[in-house]
């Protein structure tokens, strides 16, 4: 199901917590299974459950709470846009706008070359560098004026 | 202890209770939703908001701890103001579909909403609807209505021991659902339809059937499993519509299993015979109550004058009440015939004349929850007896440890400490293991007793023997539990007598878990052939006259042929150990009589259907697996010409002209059998005399079958039960093999085999499981598709088709 790789990192995670709370691992593995494969099908969760000797429903709640799992297959990159009120005061609505407009799509949307998916996230703690966005949860990109989401798209496209 | 006051009222609880729990105590009632006295606490419905003094805000009352001198006022402005918000926040999502709704007249939002809510919502945004979710036959959803108390989930986790419902999303998407895809498939299911306070999970054979308040509220007992869960059976016209838990804490607390509470079905079954019926030159005739048992009792005397009161046989189940089962022994004892057993399925009877009294559970069913160490042997424990499973579970979460001997390993759902997972006639041979580690751990040199027992037995000692021996000896209390399987197996009284010596020497109790509900009240009614064992410790019953067991009236030997037959709350070819030989038995007699609350096979086999009343429609008495005795009333009037099976039986004893049958009510019945000053403690008793057995193992190499009882083909009533036949436990019946064996006979998983015992063969699809012993196939009987087939366990030939 998961590469070794992939098994090698839960593992490791699995070892910062006690052995009878391997479940204290649950968001690492997801994370892990995710990066390898993009988005967490059934069969993902399923098999992070069974690895984690954790009920399959415990694991879906999990998944379902936290929006940075993706529950179902998006584009190459993620970019997810604060829209929470102090991005929004301070331009958030516009970039997001900016977005939607230079790729065609809306939220939850992907590009038809499954290059983009656009996600509207939540506050993400850094008000001060509004508006801010996320890419593929992880790359953190601050005061996101239009030339800076073209010049970061294009890097993307890539 | 700490003294609090609530509302003006002083009352003094432990350290570390809640305010709720003090509540309770003085009796004023908090309001609330996601509170359960069961169940952990939550404190996520906010309803039991009460003012504490000086505390700045209200407080949950369900998740503050009590402090001394803490002054609670639940009907505070303070206190009713959060309710009311409170409330108002709940009902802005919550429909306003009484009208339609199951749980209306018993919901407790709706309740709630009346002492709690506004008359008019001041929310005029959109409401949140949330998809329906298919949970399986049992529960139906109306996820709308859900306010997300969790203890639906909490109940999964904490009481049936699997988590199937999860709360998903976050918020406002928040949602309660199953694992994509998934029923709810828990033997416990149904008691989430009572835990929910709103109309989001209801009962699906019951929906939309009758609104609540038309329905009147009648206690009884349940027939099924060992416990004699109590019952409130709710009825409409005459008609049971529903089954719910009485709370009862020594027996099934607040919970039934969902054969109690779903098996009502098979009670309006199509397949109920509602008037007496005679055989005549091989066409079914209908006909009236003095006919039928007219001819009844001309055919057995005809067959007593001919053949002797030996050729005359009673089988019947521990299902039946011990009223019924009492006539029917002293009606065949009356005739001059000893030939009545209830033990169907039961297969090995040499320890009858052993006995020392009535097997029973050996302690109260409340002291399992109380266990450090258990071992099982021979059960399925979630299946067989759900609520016990239920009790030994939240022992093992405070700390005792479990022990399993059986030939399946199915999950538990609880942690297992040590287990022996071999093949059938392995088990006594499993346990003489356990028993000689026992004797080495505590060091007790051999008494001749043990000595003269383990001497016929080769033992290999194994790591696994000596941990449960350890284990039984080390944690007290203890106790040695024999499962149905091991009542049914061939071995049954080699396990008595090795569970019996390591109960001795470890310390710890040693129970039957009877099978159903008056496995103890038949013994008390005497409703077995051999009572010489028991009735010589007491004298509860002074010489009787003994007869053949349920096996020897089932064989097919010349000498001892039964040529009649009265069959009662019996279906042959499902409740016998050995349908195919029971079948043949039957077949080849002269004349049966079935009283039977159902048509069943019966026309195929019988010469006359008498039609008598299932529990809810005569009065009677149960003696649980502990002993308890307990009495009920019908609930409603029989079906057309059902007649309670006590009434029958007497007046076939009167038309005998038999003495001593002149009882006018159920009472007078039950009032022969406990008379005054029957204390049924002396006369339970689990011990066995031991003394001439050798226990010589019949270790043969050849495939041998595993057959338990599925937990949905038990009883004639759960059989006929719709729904529970809709779900996975029931709709999954194959032949499992585990894959050794499957190699050696070169199957693979999804094939169609031929499996065969004695005449017959049948075809199922196989499947593999990896943690079946070699050469073992298991294959459940008591089932449409393998009722052909011959005993429970032993022999069976398998190939691929």
């Amino acid at each position: 199901m998961l590469s070794a790789e992939s098994l090698k990192k839960i593992d490791r995670e699995i070892a910062k917590y006690p052995a009878d709370k391997k479940q204290s691992a649950v968001m690492s593995a997801l994370a892990i299974a995710q990066d390898e494969k993009g988005w967490l099908a059934s069969e993902t969760m399923n098999f992070v459950a069974d690895y984690l000797d954790m009920p399959a429903i415990a694991v879906y709640e999990v998944a379902t709470f936290y929006n940075m799992y993706n529950l179902e297959p998006i584009g190459q990159y993620k970019i997810t846009v604060c829209t929470n009120l102090p991005c929004a005061l301070s331009g958030g609505n516009d970039a997001a706008g900016y977005l939607k407009q230079n790729l065609g799509i809306e939220f939850n949307q992907t590009t038809s070359d499954g290059k983009f998916t656009l996600r509207e996230g939540e506050c993400m703690g850094a008000c001060g560098d509004a508006p801010v966005m996320l890419v593929n949860n992880k790359r953190m990109c601050s005061f996101m004026s239009s030339e800076k989401i073209d010049e970061m798209l294009e890097e993307l496209k890539k | 202890m700490v003294n609090i006051e609530i509302d003006g009222k002083q009352v003094s609880v432990p350290k570390g209770s809640t305010i709720m729990d003090g509540a309770k105590e003085v009796g004023v009632y908090i309001p609330h939703f996601c509170y359960h006295k069961k169940l952990s606490i939550a404190a996520n419905c906010r309803m039991c908001l009460v003012q504490v003094e000086k505390a700045p805000k209200p407080l949950p009352a369900c998740a503050t701890p009590v402090m001394d001198g803490m002054k609670v006022y639940t009907h505070s402005k303070q206190a009713v103001t959060a309710q009311k918000g409170v409330m108002e926040f709940l009902l802005i999502n919550h429909p306003l579909d009484c009208p339609i709704c199951d749980q209306a007249g018993e919901c407790q939002l709706q309740d709630l909403a009346v002492g709690y809510g506004a008359s008019g919502s001041r929310y005029q945004e959109a409401k949140r609807v949330v998809a329906n979710k298919n949970l399986g036959p049992l529960i139906s959803t109306d996820m709308t209505r859900c306010i997300h108390c969790t203890r639906c989930v909490r109940f999964g986790q904490e009481i049936a021991g699997i988590m199937e419902l999860g709360m998903a999303g976050r918020g406002e998407h928040a949602e309660i659902l199953s694992f994509v895809g998934k029923t709810v498939d828990s033997e416990l299911s149904g008691n989430v339809i009572d835990l929910c306070p709103v109309g989001a999970l209801v009962s699906k054979p019951f929906r939309y059937s009758a609104r609540t308040w038309e329905l009147s509220r009648r206690k009884s007992i349940s027939p099924h499993c060992g416990l004699g869960s109590n019952l409130i059976v709710q009825v409409k016209h005459n008609r049971v519509m529903r089954v719910l838990p009485r709370d009862n804490e020594a027996i099934n607390e607040c919970w039934l299993s969902d054969k109690d509470r779903f098996a009502y079905e098979g009670l309006n079954s199509e397949d109920r015979l509602t008037q007496p019926m005679i055989k005549r030159d091989g066409q079914w005739q209908e006909c009236d109550w003095q006919e039928a048992l007219e001819y009844t009792a001309n055919q057995l005397i005809d067959i007593k004058e001919e053949f002797g009161a030996q050729s005359l046989g009673a089988l019947t189940s521990a299902h039946s009440t011990t009223e019924e089962l009492y006539l029917l022994q002293k009606l065949m004892r009356g005739l001059g015939s000893g030939n009545v057993d209830h033990r169907l399925r039961q297969s090995d009877f040499s320890a009858d004349k052993q006995l020392h009294g009535i097997p029973w559970l050996g302690t109260s069913i409340a002291e399992l929850s109380e266990l450090k160490s258990v071992l099982i042997v021979g059960s399925t424990l979630r299946k067989d007896h759900p609520l016990l499973a239920q009790r030994v579970r939240q022992a093992v979460k405070k700390g005792a440890q479990l022990n399993i001997v059986n030939p399946v390993d199915d999950d538990l759902l609880t942690k297992i400490e040590n287990k022996f997972i071999v093949a059938p006639n392995e088990i006594a041979e499993t346990l003489a293991g356990i028993l000689k580690a026992a004797l080495d751990v505590k060091d007790v040199s051999e008494s001749e007793k043990f000595k003269s027992l383990l001497a016929s037995v080769q033992i290999q000692e194994t790591a696994t023997a000596k941990a449960i021996a350890t284990s039984l000896i080390e944690n007290a209390p203890a106790a040695v539990y024999l499962g149905n399987m091991a009542q049914h197996h061939p071995d049954y009284t080699k396990f008595l007598i090795l569970s019996n010596a390591l109960a001795e020497v470890t310390g710890a109790s040693f129970g039957i878990l009877g099978e159903a509900a008056n496995s103890v009240g038949a013994y008390v009614a005497g409703a077995v052939p051999d009572l010489s064992g028991i009735s010589s410790a007491v004298n509860l019953y002074p010489g009787v006259m003994s007869g053949y067991n349920a096996a020897q009236m089932l064989q097919q030997s010349t000498d001892n042929k039964c040529r009649g037959f009265i069959l009662m709350n019996i279906e042959p070819e499902f409740d016998t150990y050995d349908g195919q030989q029971s079948m043949s038995a039957i077949r080849s007699s002269d004349f049966v009589v079935s009283l039977s609350a159902y048509r069943g096979n019966a026309p195929e086999y019988a010469n006359v259907l008498l039609p008598i009343a299932p529990f809810t429609e005569t009065s009677g008495t149960f003696v649980n697996t502990e002993g308890r005795v307990q009495s009920f009333n019908g609930v409603v009037a029989p079906q057309g010409e059902t007649r309670p099976a006590w009434k029958v039986l007497r007046v076939m004893a009167n038309l005998f002209r038999l003495d001593g049958f002149d009882y006018e009510t159920s009472e007078q019945v039950r009032d022969a059998i406990f008379f005054e000053g029957t204390e049924l403690d002396k006369y339970m008793s689990n011990s066995i005399r031991t003394t001439g057995f050798d226990l010589q193992m019949n270790r043969k190499n050849t495939i041998q079958r595993i057959g338990e009882v599925p937990i949905y083909q038990a009883d004639p009533i759960v059989r006929r039960a719709q729904s529970l036949q809709q779900t996975r436990d029931a709709v999954s019946i194959q032949a499992q093999l585990s894959s050794a064996l499957m190699e050696t006979l070169g199957i693979s998983t999804g094939d169609q085999i031929s499996i065969k015992q004695g005449n017959e063969a049948i075809q199922l699809q196989a499947v593999c499981d990896e943690k079946l012993p070699a050469n073992c196939v298991r294959l459940p009987c008591a089932h449409p598709k393998t009722f052909k087939l011959g005993a429970m366990f032993g022999e069976i030939s398998v190939e691929k088709v």
